[in-house]
This record gives C-alpha cells, structure tokens and sequence, in this order.
C-alpha cells in the first residue's frame, strides 16, 4: 500500500440489482493526481461504480472509501470535493449556458458573486463564451458536453468523475475535452472516467481497468498492459477458407475477427513471409498490439445488448 | 444539544432553499405571463358566476352566491397550482429533464430536493391565493383584515397538495398516469368539497366521505370562515386534519421518491 492515503479506495465493493451482481467484488485504489480509467462493454459495471464513487448510489457489500470517507455515512462531505460529468446529458434546460453554472454553484453554497466570476472563468476554459447567453437546447451535442465539464469543476473539485465523457462528439470535440483534461490534472486534481474509446483510454489514463460482468479482468498502466497480454505483433490479412487452410498447414495459431484473420506473433517477417510465399494473399499487414486488442481478446467479440 | 440540531438543519434548509430558488428562477422567467394568468382567471370566473349563475341561484343561506364561492375560488386554485406544480411539472423535471439527478450529484440531498419542490408547490399556491385576493378585496367579496388569513392557509393547504402530488409522481410509471390522480381525485374534489354548493346538501355518507378523506373539504371550510369573518370552533378540527394529512404525507413522498430514484 502506499504511503500517502488513496482518492478512492474500493475492497470487495459489490453492488446488486435485485439479485443480479452489477458489480460483483471489485479491488482498486485511485491515487491522489493520476487519471485513472474504467474500460469495458456495456453492462460491464462501470457506471454503477462511477454512481457509487459519486456518493448518488448505495452499495450493496464491501468498502468503499472516496476521499478518505465512507459515502454511507459522509456523502454530504464527499460530494463538495467531487465533480462529476455523467454520462446523460442533464443540463437545466430553462437555463442559459451561464445561468447553467451559476445556479449549479448555489447548489455548493457558493456565494452568487463568486459563482458568476467562475461561470465566466470557465465558460472561457471550454471556449463557450460566444454561447455564454444561449438557452442550451441550442447549444450542438459537443457544446453541452463542454459545459457539462465545466459544471463539473465549478466546485474546484479534487476528484472528477467523468462517466463517457466524450461519448458521441466529433474529432474536434473530443480533442478539446482530452486538452482540457489534461490541463486539469495538471492541476493536480484526481481523474477517474469510463470509456469504450480505447484510443481515449491509452491517451489519457496514467493506469486502468478492465472490467466486464461486474469484475475486473486486468489493472495496470495502458502500454505495459499491451506488452503483457499480448505477445509481439499482430498480422492482419483477409479472411478466406483458402487462407485459413494456408496457416492451418503451417501450423500458425490464428484468430478470425469478422473479416480478417490476425496471428499474434513475435515474428511478424516469419509469417509475413509464409502468407505472401505460399497463401496466394492480396494483401497483409502487420502492426503493434493495441489496447483494443488486449480489450477485445479479455472481453471477446461478442456483441454486447 | 440544540447546537448539534441546528448544525444539522442548516444544510437541509440550504438544500432546500436552492432547489427553491432554482424554480422560482425559472419562473421569473417570464412574469408578465406568470403574473398575469392568476389575476385573469378568478376574474373570469367570478364575472361568470357573478353575471350569470349568480342572478339565477341568488342567496345561499344570508349571503349572495357570488359571496359565497368566492373563497372556493381561492381555494380550487390553491389546489390545482400545487398539484399540478408537483405532479405534472416535478415529473417533467424530474423523469424528461433530469434536473433531480443533476442536482442531487451535488451536496444538495434528494430529501432537499423533494422538500424544495413541495415548498415550490406550495409558493405557486400562495402567489395564486394572493392575486385572488386582490381581485376579491376590489370586488367586495372578502371581508379583510380577516381575510389575509387566507395567505398562511394557502401556505399549509398548498404544502398538502403539493406532498400529496409528490407521492403519485413518485409512483407513476409514466407522465400519463399522472391524469388518475388528477381526475379522479382533483377534479372530483373540484366540484363537490364545498365549493360551487355547500356540502350539507350531498347525503350523510358522501359527507361523512368527504370529510374524511378529501383535504378540499378542509380547505374550503376554512376559508369560508375566514373570507365571510365568521368562525366556529370546528376551524381547529379543520386546521388538524390538515396539519396531520401534512405530516404524514411529506415522510411518504420522502420514502416514495427514495424508493424511486436511489437505485
């Protein structure tokens, strides 16, 4: 255990629905600073433990500590250091982007005068200050997401908990919110977040987890994850019965993946090699493990309800 | 020990206050029409009544009928504002906007959160019970000072209304089931409780029925009194029911609304 006391300290946390275990024993511990990440399918318990870190929903067993207290019994406490993105969009839509924020800051007893200079500040940190006077339903899907982000620090919080923070957005919007991420934590500030973006993911989170069916499968920094889950490289090529009779005879162990066929393999020229020299193939390519395909062979290729 | 109570009720009050304040801000709005409506609508009605109803049922009792329903006119409208305030708009807000998750992922509670929206309720009440008056003192159909009883009656009659709302939001499954309540327990109450006729003229049991369980009753009873300055001692039965309908229905939309949205 380290010294200095974790953000979020979870043991055993299990949460049920009725007697299904949403989230079913989870361990982990956020550190103070880093941007710390939960990735999974859906129904994978993420959100559940997000709304249990928030202190909005109860859990059913284990313990639970967020800022060194027990939401049980100190949520009150807890909730005036915490921000939170979720993941609907549930801005006050009788509200200006501006008013938005203000009366959000009333709700942490911060006095009106000093609500409005941090609404204007942070309307500013989220390049809304056009639209600071427009009524948010016209506001564009990556607009609300922006001043949803700014809601969420308008308390100063020392953690954020951002549930799909940029789900749905375009290239441009996403960047903005991973800028301002970034420039968050270096702040100082704590991160926890869900993602099915694994490209977010690798770029954001100092360390993750990957949970599905209420558990979590593996824990550790993005790039050391890659290196210890799947060995060397992949090789991608098209998928016919011709090619997989081809690596059949070569006794090359391979996966199907819809379309293309992948082998993992710390000599990518090798089967490079035998591919081109005797499969008849159009096409191969080879590349670097990603997370993707660390998530996908933890989770499977199953679709998901 | 009284410290240790207080230290605790300062943040609910907060709480409460916020979520208050949050309503009342959107109803600011807009206040020519917020401010217009409840002025508009008894003068309406009581032109209605007064010119037409009125000339053929002439006096009930000693008083002229337009005397006599124009309490019910406070009364009607206190209930239809407070109800409706907190069925049909706190659903909106909380099931279409969202606005009770977002609040309650801040310190505010759920707890403060239903205690904000009854006491919103409420005030929507005693702004509509305070424009009917106005129109009522011009019209010489109050007798005041009494009559500005009528105010703090609105309060505990709207908090009533408002709490019982609060319960059917809380357990309807969707935005349409909200009709149930409202006409089958609202507008028959509307009509019958002692307002457009007195209740002595339905039979014993409807009666006995009404003043058991229908809050309206009670409310119209009371503002009888106070409109034609003419109590009786059955004022404290009256007021009891209603304080104790109060304190049991605001823990109930409490649970109700816990058992809903705290998953």
């Amino acid at each position: 255990m380290p010294s200095v006391p974790a953000v979020i300290e979870a043991d055993a946390l299990t949460k049920y629905f009725g007697s299904f275990p949403a989230v079913d024993h989870i361990c982990f511990a956020v550190e103070e600073g880093e941007v710390f990440g939960f990735l999974g399918p859906n129904g994978a318990g993420k959100t559940t433990t997000m709304r249990m870190c928030e202190c909005v929903s109860p859990r059913s067993g284990g313990i639970l500590k967020v800022l060194g207290r027990d939401p049980a019994h100190h949520a009150r406490a807890i909730k005036r250091e915490v921000g939170v993105v979720p993941q609907e969009t549930n801005l006050d839509p009788e509200f200006t982007a501006r008013e938005n924020l203000v009366i959000y800051s009333r709700y942490f007893d911060i006095p009106r005068r000093e609500g409005e200079s941090r609404a204007e500040e942070l309307i500013k940190f989220v390049e809304l200050t056009e639209r600071a006077d427009t009524p948010i339903e016209q506001l564009s899907g990556g607009m609300k997401r922006r001043l949803i982000l700014a809601r969420a620090l308008v308390n100063e919080p020392r953690l954020l908990i951002l549930d799909e923070p940029t789900i749905g957005l375009d290239p441009q919007a996403r960047h903005l919110i991973w800028d301002r991420l970034r420039s968050i934590r270096a702040e100082g500030r704590t991160i926890v977040l869900t993602t099915h973006y694994l490209d977010e993911a690798a770029r954001l989170c100092d360390r993750l987890v990957i949970m599905d069916h209420g558990k979590i499968l593996v824990e550790g920094e993005p790039e050391s994850l890659v290196q210890k889950e799947i060995t060397g490289e992949i090789v991608e090529t098209e998928h016919t019965p011709a090619v997989e009779a081809c690596l059949n005879s070569h006794g090359i162990p391979f996966e199907v993946a819809g379309e293309v066929v992948q082998v993992q393999t710390k000599d990518p020229a090798a089967v490079t090699g035998a591919l081109l020299a005797s499969c008849s193939i159009g096409r191969v390519i080879t590349r670097r493990a990603t997370l993707e395909d660390v998530f996908l062979k933890l989770t499977g290729r199953r679709l998901r309800e | 020990m009284n410290n240790v109570v207080l230290a605790a009720a300062v943040p609910v009050a907060r709480g409460i206050s916020h979520v208050w304040a949050r309503n009342w801000r959107v109803y600011l709005k807009n206040p020519l029409l917020n401010f217009a409506i409840p002025f508009l609508e008894p003068i309406l009605t009581l032109a209605a009544i007064g010119f037409g109803i009125g000339a053929y049922v002439g006096m009930v009792g000693d008083v002229s009928y337009s005397c006599f329903f124009a309490p019910a006119v406070i009364g009607t409208a206190v209930m239809h504002a407070a109800f409706f305030e907190c069925s049909y708009a706190s659903y909106v807000r909380m099931y279409y906007q969202k606005t009770f998750d977002a609040i309650t992922a801040t310190p505010v509670t759920l707890r403060e959160v239903v205690l904000g929206e009854v006491l919103w309720g409420a005030t929507k009440g005693v702004i509509y019970a305070a424009c009917i008056l106005v129109v009522l003192a011009i019209a010489g159909l109050a007798d005041f000072p009494a009559s500005l009883l009528v105010i703090p009656l609105a309060l505990l009659s709207g908090v009533l209304f408002a709490a019982i709302a609060i319960c059917f939001t809380a357990i309807s499954p969707g935005i349409d089931a909200l009709n149930y309540p409202m006409f089958l327990f609202i507008t028959p109450m509307f009509l019958f409780c002692g307002t457009f006729f007195p209740l002595e003229l339905l039979p014993a049991p409807v009666q006995a029925f009404a003043f058991a369980f229908l809050p309206l009753t009670h409310v119209m009873a009371l503002m009888r009194m106070i409109t034609m300055g003419a109590p009786t001692p059955y004022a404290l039965v009256h007021l009891a029911w209603l304080i104790g309908a109060t304190v049991l229905f605001i823990p109930l939309g409490n649970r109700l609304m816990e058992r809903r949205l705290i998953v």
